[in-house]
């Protein structure tokens, strides 16, 4: 394990001024060390802000280097390291690395419309039309950028929101529509 | 005055700065012409139309942002020496992408401000205020029942990562609500979108507003945002934050239930209806004589 000061620092327990500044802070976790180098030039190209560490003791996957990123923007990270044939063992946050993106549904059907809610957001269809007609929920700034993308649109010709989303709530909001489509093709 | 800080979702809008108008169902700026729909032009067409009604005015300070997070840092840079040369009495955050060191920045001057103005978060930067451990600085926070989870998992950077026993039906709003509280993740008061609306503060709930309900209100994109927007022209205009997250969670419903909505509305047809929905939530209260 390298670094264990830097490591005793970041990932301490509590609510030090330290761990409050990780908390929008996340984990990529990769197979080995070659991945780790050529995630980070690839990450840094893009300018993200983002920094190769040790993996706190939660963490018992992958090689002994992680890198650190905005959580914020796990979306669009995974997104790009995934098409450059990276994709990370498991994506975590700093603080509490054991926390899991959420995976309860709540769904309300309307009758002629049903909604799916992930997390804190909500996707809603016409169930006659297949079309999606109401996108809530969220405080990413790229919900209303999704909304405005997919609303209107068939479930068959909507954009992705993983493809176009940055965020977490866009994360959300494509784990809301893929829930929908698994219903809509039972 | 109020001020309101968001976005609006385009990639290539810039940081811009004024009073705003709304013109022929679109927001007006300066020079600048911007589409109502969810998001922070939905609060400020809300805003707009409750401070035509009471004869206020209000300011907003927007940059295009989809998401990458480059207008949010514009903006929180920009807000950052605005605060320190401007007065407002009130000022509503709105989606800004959440940056913990960034809300950090302009924690600090807000703590400087004297007299201190009424704090409002709602979307992003609710989120960053309750990642920085600094929930409490605020008067109001507007959570709907997902964001609600988030801010009582304590542990949760962001509801993406909520704990699957705090998101499950069975948590009750008001024992989310003192989880929330117990933790110091919730601002002096909370309104919870919902079924039901409920205003709170640490002392527990305070008021409750369940009618009119239309079921289809959950649905809709946006009615959190013009619930904001109308909560806060009322704390600008005078009332106290109760007085006023009572009225407008009255008035919401109101609007909503003028626009019969279904499941398939958009805000923008709702947003019309709130200048009837607040002149007859104040005439009712009058003749009450409350």
């Amino acid at each position: 394990m390298i670094l264990p000061r830097f490591l005793k620092e970041i990932f301490s327990s509590g609510q030090s001024s330290e761990s409050i500044e990780q908390t929008d802070r996340g984990i990529l976790v990769f197979e080995n060390t070659s991945e780790v180098i050529q995630a980070e030039k690839l990450l840094k190209q893009g300018k993200w802000d983002i920094r190769v560490m040790g993996p706190p003791p939660e963490i018992r996957q992958g090689c002994d280097l992680i890198i650190e990123f905005p959580l914020i923007e796990e979306l669009q990270i995974v997104r790009t390291l995934t098409l450059a044939k990276l994709p990370p063992l498991r994506v975590v946050p700093v603080t509490s690395p054991l926390l899991q993106p959420v995976d309860i549904f709540q769904i309300r059907d309307f009758g002629r419309h049903l909604m799916v809610r992930a997390a804190n957001m909500k996707l809603t269809i016409d169930k006659e039309l297949s079309t999606i007609v109401n996108i809530s929920g969220g405080g990413c700034p790229d919900v209303p950028y999704l909304a405005a993308s997919m609303i209107g649109k068939s479930l068959a010709n909507a954009p992705n929101p993983g493809d176009i989303g940055h965020t977490l709530c866009g994360y959300a909001l494509q784990l809301a529509y893929e829930e929908v489509k698994r219903r809509c093709s039972l | 005055m109020l001020a309101v800080a968001g976005t609006v979702p385009s990639s290539d809008f810039p940081l811009i700065e004024g009073t705003v108008l709304l013109r022929d169902g679109q927001l007006q700026i300066g020079k600048h012409f911007i589409d109502v729909n969810r998001g922070t032009p939905a609060l400020l067409a809300a805003a707009v139309k409750t401070a035509e009604t009471l004869n206020r005015s209000l300011f907003a300070y927007l940059v295009g942002d989809t998401g990458t997070g480059k207008g949010s840092r514009k903006l929180y840079a920009y807000m950052a020496d605005a605060l320190t040369r401007m007065r407002f009495e009130t000022i509503a955050f709105h989606y800004l992408q959440p940056i913990v060191h960034w809300h950090k920045r302009i924690q600090v001057i807000l703590r400087t401000l004297t007299p201190k103005p009424t704090l409002i978060a709602d979307a992003g930067f609710m989120y960053a205020a309750k990642m920085s451990g600094e929930a409490p600085l605020y008067d109001l926070f507007t959570p709907d029942a997902g964001e609600l989870a988030f801010l009582a998992d304590e542990e949760a950077p962001h509801p993406f990562y909520t704990r699957g026993f705090i998101l499950h039906e069975e948590n009750q709003v008001p024992d989310l609500i003192a989880r929330a509280y117990r933790h110091g993740n919730a601002a002096r008061h909370l309104i919870v979108k919902g079924a039901k609306d409920y205003l709170a503060s640490e002392e527990g709930i305070l008021e409750t507003v369940a009618h009119p309900s239309e079921e289809a209100m959950e649905a809709m994109g946006g009615t959190g945002d013009t619930l904001t927007g109308i909560v806060s022209v009322l704390i600008d205009g005078g009332m106290t934050v109760r007085e006023a997250a009572f009225t407008a969670m009255q008035v919401n419903r109101l609007a909503g239930h003028y626009t019969r909505p279904s499941p398939a509305t958009q805000i923008t047809d709702m947003i019309t209806h709130i200048p009837q929905a607040l002149r007859d939530v104040l005439g009712q209260r009058n003749q009450n004589g409350t």
